[in-house]
């Protein structure tokens, strides 16, 4: 089962997934995700053009395309937005989708050549199209650009999260911006013949969303991301390759988007289950101190400290059946069925507060 | 080029496309919802596959209904997630519809025997090839894509008459529009199901990532020219159609992607509107700035002229030579500035001397009085 060929996908896609968490971290807390979608998806003339200016599929001419057109895109986005005042919205889809057309019509006048028939794997990504050989540079170039990301953490960690302060300290906010766009496009760039330019932005982003889940400070998360990062690339790259002609890409994103999903969910702090058990818990807690809050008003109206309420009572004056919650607080020692009294009204139960439960009342700190 | 039916198939398929895209587009362009523009039409792939698992349609209502409700999904499911707060909404957009694509382009890779659904086409389209698949109208032969899309762009263009003045308040206000009980959120949310429907509709033609570039590129190139929504409409719409047109041809010269040139021929409208837009073009920019340049430096000749008026350099100073000389204009330039001043009527020219006139006295000291009361509140402000 472990043949050569797919060790060399698991390690490529292992690769691009850690990269892509690492940077996307930084699309994903500066709010700029979509911006990784346009990138991906303007590469594709430059993949398209870098295949026709060399000739061939040679990584390093496509690779250069590719970086060319998704760093061209993002400056045009800058333009449009700056020079001609668009919206940041309206400037990216304008932007992706005409890259992209460009990048179709070079798609078909590629598809005449010889050769051509490869090129399609960049729209959904092969993982099959990854060759033993264009692991070693792309080793290579991924070092170049975590190695950018280390030497500059300082300053990508300020201007991620503070900018007017980075400004304050004379940092060259605009040309580190710069930088980071660079570098996120070559991991963009890096990762279109696994995952395809159409679903790149989701390696970017649902392996940073997930860490965020789990860590606080941006060293767990971007290392975290990473991490998901690897799984989802490794286990997409191995399971599209037990189907024939199965797109590596979107497994991988599925694998991506389930991690997230998971974490979204089940997370201890942030995660949505933890939030609606906090907040049921909360609810639940303000129930009983509104039963006891009306014994004890309904006992101060009496004039009696000892004045027992009966139940009925109770529920005409919450408007709800009390039921669950008074037995609730009477297993916690809160309040404790009175004595029946002469003459019997009714059948119901008669509650008073204990003295455990004025002092639950009187507490106000406590949650519980 | 002789026009024969299946150009104008074609032809009249893409501009169906273009008009629901431009009419849309102006909307979601406005209330800055490009891109989820973008994740619709991306969604939508999951739900024609859903449809098609489910109910064995490959066309139809039911498909229409799948997609627009995974759309509508896709919107609605970014929105709640990043309503929770645990992301921003470009985050949120970002998680969801690559995911739900995702999985569409996997179900169809898993079932592309039967489904004869290519997942290149999901991406590009085909209209090149809308006339393969007909149906006959009043004897004659129509493509099934255009027909459909004739109706959505029916169904928008109803929904946008009546609902003109709600959507047009919602875009620009929704405070508003709520207050006066216009409901912007029902609003959008129409809006947002119609597109669905519509990319739907466009889907066979052009593809996901094209009806893109029909939605936006238009609705930003008519924002840049005009100024009133429905102008912003006319002019999407036009340089819709005209791109199609003009697409068409170059893909028939130049033997490249039909769907693929229209929308890139979309950029040429683009690219007009950004150089000679009357508004915000880059030529309508300069000549205001010449305009603005000239009228300060007819300002600042009027300023010179009353300086030395009745002076004893007066004969020395008031002349074209002393604004090259002692100015530092220039000749090219303090000719322009002499002739734009003598236009106007502020000085006179007797030999070569310049003199000011009555009106231009008049400016001149207006403008001195001014620079006098900035002086004065300087001062009192302390800094000056």
């Amino acid at each position: 089962m472990l043949n050569p060929t797919l060790i060399t996908v698991i390690l490529a896609a292992s690769m691009i997934g850690a990269l892509a968490g690492v940077l996307g971290s930084f699309l994903v807390l500066r709010g700029q995700s979509l911006l990784g979608d346009v990138i991906s998806h303007a590469a594709l003339p430059g993949v398209v053009g870098g295949f026709l200016a060399s000739g061939g599929r040679g990584f390093v001419a496509i690779l250069a395309g590719a970086l060319i057109s998704g760093a061209l895109a993002g400056l045009v986005v800058q333009l449009l937005r700056r020079g001609a005042g668009v919206k940041a919205d309206a400037a990216l889809g304008t932007v992706l989708s005409l890259f992209f057309a460009a990048g179709v019509v070079l798609l078909s006048v590629a598809q005449l050549r010889s050769g051509a028939a490869g090129l399609t794997v960049f729209l959904f990504g092969q993982a099959a199209s990854v060759l033993r050989a264009d692991l070693m540079p792309m080793a290579l170039v991924a070092g170049l650009v975590l190695g950018g990301v280390v030497l500059l953490w300082k300053e990508f960690h300020l201007i991620s999260f503070d900018r007017e302060a980075a400004q304050a300290q004379g940092l060259p906010v605009s040309l580190l911006e710069t930088v980071l766009t660079v570098l996120i496009a070559v991991a963009i760039v890096l990762g279109l013949a696994l995952a395809g330019v159409v679903l790149m932005v989701a390696m970017l982003i649902a392996p940073a969303v997930a860490a965020r889940q789990w860590v606080r400070g941006l060293m767990p998360m971007v290392l975290l991301a990473a991490v998901f990062g690897i799984l989802a690339g490794a286990a997409g790259a191995v399971i599209s390759a037990q189907g024939h002609g199965v797109a590596t890409g979107p497994v991988m994103v599925l694998c991506a988007t389930a991690l997230t999903a998971v974490s979204l969910l089940l997370a201890p702090e942030r995660g949505i289950v933890a939030r609606w058990t906090r907040q049921r818990r909360a609810r639940r807690s303000l129930h009983g101190r509104q039963v006891l809050a009306a014994l004890q008003g309904l006992s101060q109206a009496h004039d009696d400290p000892s004045y027992a309420s009966a139940e009925g009572m109770l529920n005409a004056y919450l408007g709800a059946s009390s039921q669950p919650v008074l037995d609730r607080l009477k297993g916690r020692g809160f309040i404790r069925q009175a004595a029946k009294m002469e003459p019997e009204l009714g059948k119901d139960r008669r509650w008073e507060l204990t003295d455990a439960g004025v002092l639950h009342l009187e507490n106000k700190d406590e949650t519980q | 080029m002789m026009l024969d039916s299946l150009d104008l198939m074609i032809l009249s398929t893409g501009a169906l496309v273009a008009v629901s895209g431009a009419m849309l587009g102006t909307f979601l362009v406005l209330r800055g919802q490009a891109m989820s523009g973008d994740a619709i039409s991306h969604a939508i792939v999951l739900g024609i596959v859903l449809a098609w698992m489910l109910t064995g349609a490959r066309a139809g209502p039911v498909v229409v209904l799948g997609a627009a409700l995974a759309g509508m999904a896709a919107v609605l499911l970014a929105q709640a997630l990043s309503r929770s707060g645990l992301m921003g909404q470009d985050a949120a957009t970002g998680l969801v519809f690559p995911a739900m694509f995702a999985l569409g382009v996997l179900l169809i890779n898993l079932n592309a025997r039967n489904l004869h659904l290519d997942i290149d086409t999901v991406l590009l389209g085909e209209i090149g090839f809308v006339w393969l698949d007909t149906v006959t109208i009043f004897g004659l032969e129509w493509p099934v894509a255009g027909v459909t899309l004739a109706v959505v762009g029916l169904l928008n263009a109803g929904f946008l008459l009546i609902f003109w003045k709600e959507q047009k308040i919602a875009a620009f206000d929704s405070g508003l529009a709520a207050a006066l009980g216009f409901r912007p959120h029902v609003m959008g949310l129409g809006l947002l199901a119609l597109t669905a429907v519509t990319a739907v509709a466009s889907f066979d033609a052009v593809g996901v990532v094209l009806f893109l570039a029909f939605l936006i590129v238009p609705a930003v190139t008519g924002q840049l020219v005009a100024a009133s929504v429905g102008g912003i409409m006319v002019l999407a719409m036009l340089s819709g159609v005209v791109s199609v047109g003009a697409g068409y041809a170059a893909a028939l010269t130049w033997d490249v992607s039909i769907g693929g040139a229209m929308a890139v021929a979309t950029a040429g409208g683009l690219v007009l509107a950004l150089v000679l837009s009357p508004r915000s073009g880059v030529v309508a920019a300069l000549i205001r700035r010449r305009a603005i340049r000239l009228e300060a430096l007819v300002a600042t000749l009027l300023t010179h002229l009353a300086a030395h008026e009745n002076t004893p350099r007066q004969a020395e100073e008031c002349s074209t030579g002393a604004l090259v000389e002692h100015l530092g204009w220039e000749k090219g330039a303090a000719q322009t500035v002499v002739l734009a001043a003598l236009d106007r009527g502020v000085i006179a020219r007797a030999n070569e001397e310049l003199a000011l006139t009555e009106a231009g006295r008049a400016l001149a000291r207006a403008a001195a009085a001014r620079t006098d009361r900035r002086r004065l509140f300087a001062a009192q402000r302390g800094d000056g």
